[in-house]
């Protein structure tokens, strides 16, 4: 098992290495099979291991690699720790990884430069792997940061275009402002734990929390940026920095804003990186991180609350924005907000469990979309799309299969329904079921947000296959089918998005759940969310099919029924129009809030603070009396540097003499 | 291996290349090849003799190994050299990146090449000579000497204003220097002795301590540099031809961390824990302001050079947290960024001597035609923004956690740093590199040569591997910084218990 898991995460690795030094010379082709056939292998593995971890009776397993940053009391080691929680993100990240590589063989055919965009692919794969596989904090911030730097590469892989730079930059740092909570947050658990490693964290975890009432309840534990802390405030400083990672990757509100504009980068990518893996990291580090986030009712209150934000925020600008890419970003940044929840409340399996079917459903929509980019020669405005579905029906059936997942078509129930239904379900009625003080607040925001994910999802649709089409006559005369190579990955998909919930629901969030998740994720004694979530009233079960529902009625009376409407509407409410199609401002906001403040303030710093005031006293302002003294008679450069000799000598000189004569005293 | 006076061979086997360049002749090609051969030769040789430094070290010791010692003079000064974990690394860094600086100057030297390579080779002698000093006489005589051959190399080979820039250098140097020789004249006076080894078990009194350290950080502050003292600096790199800039960057800045470790921190505890907050405050500064200004620059060296004192920032920081972490992490950190920095002037020098200017404006979309320099670049511009996996982040991270542990506002205030250096080192990235090649002026660019790749690959392999595999380093160090670390609570501990009977 050890070398199985090894294989898992090197072979990207090694792929990476191939394609990215050897690719010019072993050709394009060569580099596709190369990396692709290695992620096929890793893949098969991945289930291997899913079957005997998840599935099966192992409960854990540690690979140690070698030795890393020792230093003091602080030990991390590079290496491996698989438990179901790992197993479920091996099977995804390495499925998703190996469909995005095949489909990209299709989608990137014209492109000169496919074995650098393999060697990314494959490089971003390892940096996943390794964050998912780590056993400690470091090595996770180690993924953590090198699937940014992978991302911030792929979306800058066009490096001709400005505005793809602009997005890889952005994503950076937008990232960093995340990963400088991450960091902070690493700190604090190595003071209040001693040990940044998972093992040591989860079994101190157990018996931190002094009794209630104990006599050293309120001792302080740390002085965290001027707060004397106890050791529960500790741990809810601790989680909310750590949480701030997690809102950068994940773009969570406020700091969401890299996301929309990463898709610049290739179709393949958003696909892989924007929508099904790199972006569930940080409900991956919450879910992992779950045995100190169960002890901190506040930081879980804050995580709900941020979540259900995000899910009503970006489901709102995914209602007008006409990039069919855009749409499908906002959708996910408003999904990752569902998760978001479902850790809130304290349903671990549930988040993970929409992670899962996510990854299927949202991987298969972009893809789709990266079909019908395909066919329309790269047009993406969907304003400049409609009719397709007659030119390109296979594209047509596997996006319409992935909106039905996305937007939870189901029989509530019954155990008849797409993945979507089943894992997106389960939060919202747990949201409903949980004690949590914001519990209603989360359930409301996550119904209406159903709502509008069901409008944009099937306004997407209607937009792109269905009318008159709006393309030039040129562009219509060249749509064509994608191959075979390209479609092939959307079947799979597409059988994931429909059956991932039926089989696996039981497991991840059901009657099977102790035996799947074997203590992978760690519920506090009272939290009996798995059990209770059946219990909701009837009208709870059916609110969120009621949503999509009516999403759907809006959305075909607005796009078929009466295309007219739409632009009325917009003229109507101009401003709340403006207001979403601009993304609620945030860019602008940000860029007078930080960018043009910091470059205002470098810049008056150097000119000011280096220039006039630190030179202009110091050594400009000595240098103008010494001119005038020397009356510029010595050339400078000759004159000083003797001058310093000569300065530096007679000072050994003096030493050295007065030593000579101190000793002989 | 301790039986021949390796470190003594060490130090000055380059000034046997010295007396051979004093007797070849540079008026014809062959002339010019023998120069450069002789140099290259020399510095790799001391580079390859250095190694067996390491390779003899035994990292249980806490203490001075490899040690000589030769009355000077009967008069208490001695020639004493001796290596330590503290110091033994740095002896390795200066000799590994000679050889990169004679091959950086293979051909950007036009006139005086003889003069260029002796400065240089002065240069070696002095700055392995600070680092294995054990008489702090002897570390002052190295320790200003070194400044002269710089001196030389930037006001005679340096840019068209290096004559402002030597002399900024000087003004900055020689306030510093002054005091430091006023303090190792008190510490004789008080100690009775020269000898670093004696010195370091003496307890000078809390008050004196308080102004010998004030003397000692006036000169070290000024080398590393810190805030506010940090102007000559940009000057000096964006004047010194490449290889000086690569110096300047990669040891001579590490003489002043290396000061604060020997002697701030191991001599002066009740003192370094007295200013440890304003130490901090400097670092937090430091990092920010410099960040900041970076970021605003138009000149790519300037650039690096600006962001070179956020990174000193950081060593400051983590010496003055006085746990295992922050000194650890900040030697480490002086090591990466001798590397790393290094490499990135090399990078600069690199475009510099196609288009011949630093102007960022004048780049752009250098990655169509020199796609090998984008991707060395890309590896040392992600090892300065600190990505884990490169050596830059350990350093990093470990200052910043051994900050966390002693003050966490100082941590907060630092950790905005991994936001800020992202900022510039992208931004400076995405102007050169990234983007359409339109510039007429660019289209002919090469990508690397030979040479160039046979300076910039093992940088960059050095690079990752000391970011997947620190330990050696940190094997290396544990010792000795244990044994400092220890010392030094020791003695706030004996002056706190003797404050406590006092009252």
């Amino acid at each position: 098992m050890d070398t199985i898991i090894k294989a898992i995460v090197f072979l990207p690795l090694i792929g990476f290495l191939i394609a990215g030094l050897g690719g010019n010379a072993i050709g394009a082709k060569a580099s596709e099979y190369v990396t692709s056939g290695f992620m096929i292998v890793a893949a098969i593995l991945s289930w291997i291991v899913f079957f005997d971890v998840a599935m099966g009776e192992t409960e854990m397993i540690k690979v140690s690699v070698l030795r890393w940053v020792q230093s003091g009391g602080f030990d991390t080691e590079w290496a491996f720790r698989v438990d179901t929680l790992t197993a479920v993100m091996l099977v995804v990240v390495n499925s998703v990884s190996t469909l995005v590589h095949v489909y990209s063989i299709g989608y990137m055919h014209h492109d000169p430069h496919r074995p650098r965009f393999f060697a990314y692919l494959s490089l971003f794969t390892f940096a996943m792997l390794m964050l998912v596989t780590s056993d400690n904090l470091l090595q996770m911030f180690f993924g953590w940061e090198g699937v940014g730097l992978a991302s911030y590469l792929l979306i800058g892989f066009w490096y001709k275009k400005p505005s793809a730079c602009a997005a890889a930059m952005k994503a950076f740092i937008v990232n960093r402002v995340g990963d400088f909570g991450f960091a902070l947050g690493i700190f604090s658990v190595f003071v209040l734990f001693g040990s940044v490693n998972f093992e040591t964290i989860f079994a101190t975890a157990a018996t931190y929390l002094p009794a209630e009432g104990a006599a050293d309840a309120a001792e302080p534990v740390i002085n965290l940026f001027g707060m004397t802390l106890d050791k529960s405030h500790a741990l809810t400083a601790t989680c909310l920095l750590l949480f701030m990672g997690a809102m950068g990757k994940s773009a969570q509100f406020l700091l969401h804003t890299w996301l929309p504009d990463a898709m610049e980068g290739p179709t393949p990518v958003s696909a892989l990186i924007h929508a099904a893996t790199m972006v569930t990291a940080g409900v991956f580090l919450v879910a992992r991180m779950s045995p100190i986030f169960e002890l901190s009712h506040d930081a879980l209150t804050v995580v709900t609350l941020i979540g259900a934000i995000t899910a009503f925020f970006a489901a709102t600008v995914g209602l007008v924005q006409n990039d069919i890419k855009r749409v499908i970003a906002y959708s996910t940044c408003s999904q990752l907000g569902y998760m978001f929840v479902a850790l809130g409340i304290g349903a671990y399996g549930a988040a993970i469990f929409h992670l899962f079917t996510h990854a299927f459903f949202k991987a298969l929509l972009f893809l789709g979309a990266g079909s019908v980019i395909h066919a329309v020669d790269g047009e993406q405005d969907m304003r400049y799309m409609g009719g397709l579905r007659k030119h390109i029906p296979v594209t047509f059936w596997m996006m319409t299969i992935g909106t039905l997942a996305l937007t939870g078509v189901g029989i509530p129930g019954t155990v008849i329904g797409f993945a979507g239904f089943f894992s997106k379900d389960a939060i919202i009625e747990s949201a409903f079921a949980s004690h949590s003080s914001v519990s209603g607040f989360a359930f409301t925001l996550l119904v209406i947000a159903a709502l509008f994910t069901s409008f944009y999802s099937w306004r997407l649709a209607f937009l792109t296959f269905f009318g008159k089409p709006r393309a030039s006559a040129d562009v219509m005369h060249h749509v064509h089918e994608s191959p075979a190579v390209m479609l092939i990955p959307l079947y799979l998909l597409a059988a994931g998005a429909v059956l991932a919930g039926v089989i696996f629901v039981e497991y991840f969030y059901g009657h099977h759940y102790d035996e799947f998740w074997q203590g992978a994720l760690f519920v506090s004694a009272e939290n009996h969310l798995v059990h209770e979530f059946h219990n909701v009233p009837l009208w709870v079960k059916w609110s969120p099919f009621a949503a999509m529902a009516l999403g759907f009625v809006t959305a075909w009376y607005m796009y078929i029924r009466s295309p007219e409407t739409p632009k009325v509407l917009a003229e109507q409410h101009r401003v709340l129009y403006q207001f979403l199609l601009n993304k609620w401002y945030f860019d602008e906001l940000y860029d007078f809030l930080f960018v043009r403040p910091a470059k205002r303030l470098g810049r008056f710093l150097w000119k000011k603070g280096d220039g006039t005031v630190i030179d202009g006293f110091g050594p400009n302002g000595v240098a103008a009396r010494v001119i005038d003294v020397t009356g510029r008679v010595v050339r400078l450069q000759t004159g000083y540097l003797y001058h310093y000799a000569f300065a530096m000598l007679l000072g050994i000189a003096a030493l050295v003499t007065w030593m000579m004569l101190g000793s002989s005293f | 291996m301790t039986d021949w006076p390796i470190l003594s061979a060490v130090t000055f086997l380059p000034l046997v290349g010295v007396v051979l360049l004093l007797l070849t002749r540079e008026d014809s090609p062959y002339g010019r090849r023998n120069i450069l051969n002789v140099s290259l030769l020399t510095t790799v040789f001391t580079f390859v003799l250095s190694l067996f430094i390491w390779i003899g070290f035994d990292n249980s010791n806490p203490g001075f190994q490899m040690v000589e010692k030769v009355d000077w003079l009967g008069t208490g000064i001695s020639y004493h050299l001796g290596v330590d974990g503290i110091s033994m690394l740095f002896v390795i860094l200066s000799t590994f990146l000679m050889p990169f600086c004679v091959l950086a100057s293979w051909e950007t030297i036009g006139k005086r090449l003889k003069e260029y390579m002796i400065a240089f080779l002065l240069l070696e002698v002095f700055m392995v000579g600070v680092f294995v000093s054990l008489d702090i006489v002897l570390f002052y005589v190295f320790f200003e000497a070194g400044l002269i051959p710089m001196f030389i190399i930037i006001g005679v080979w340096g840019g068209k204003d290096r004559v402002y820039a030597s002399y900024k250098f000087f003004l900055y140097t020689l306030l510093g220097s002054v005091l430091m020789l006023l303090a190792i004249m008190a510490m004789y006076w008080q100690a009775g002795t020269t000898d670093i080894t004696e010195l370091l078990v003496y307890s000078f009194p809390a008050h004196m301590q308080t102004w010998l350290w004030l003397a000692f950080f006036a000169s070290f502050a000024v080398k590393m540099p810190m805030w506010p003292v940090h102007t000559w600096l940009p000057d000096a790199h964006v004047q010194a031809p490449t290889a000086g800039s690569v110096i300047l960057a990669g040891v001579l800045l590490k003489l002043g961390g290396y000061g604060f470790v020997r002697f701030s921190l191991a001599m002066f505890p009740l003192a370094s824990d007295y200013f440890a907050p304003f130490v901090f405050a400097l670092s937090v500064i430091a990092i920010i302001y410099t960040s900041l200004v970076a970021m605003m620059q138009d000149d790519m060296k300037k650039l690096i050079a600006y962001s070179s004192v956020a990174h000193m920032g950081y060593v400051t920081m983590g010496i003055f947290a006085a746990n295992a972490q922050g000194v650890q992490g900040a030697l480490f950190q002086m090591l990466s960024h001798g590397i790393v920095s290094g490499a990135l002037f090399l990078c600069v020098g690199v475009v510099y001597d196609r288009l011949h200017t630093r102007e960022i404006a004048a780049y752009g979309g250098l990655v169509n035609n020199m796609p090998k320099y984008a991707v060395a670049f890309m590896v040392f511009t992600m090892a300065n923004v600190g990505l884990p996996g490169t050596s830059g982040f350990v350093g990093e991270i470990m200052t910043l956690l051994g900050a966390f542990r002693a003050n966490t506002w100082v941590a907060l205030f630092a950790t905005t740093g991994v936001i800020l250096s992202a900022s510039y080192a992208l931004w400076l990235y995405r102007r050169m590199i990234f983007g359409a090649l339109e510039k007429e002026s660019l289209k002919a660019l090469l990508d690397l040569s030979p040479r160039e790749k046979l300076i910039l690959y093992p940088m960059v392999i050095l690079t990752i591997f000391f970011g997947v595999y620190p330990a050696p380093v940190f094997d290396a160090t544990a010792a000795s910084v244990d044994a400092l670390l220890n010392n030094y609570t020791a003695a706030l501990q004996a002056a706190q218990s003797v404050a406590l009977s006092a009252n």
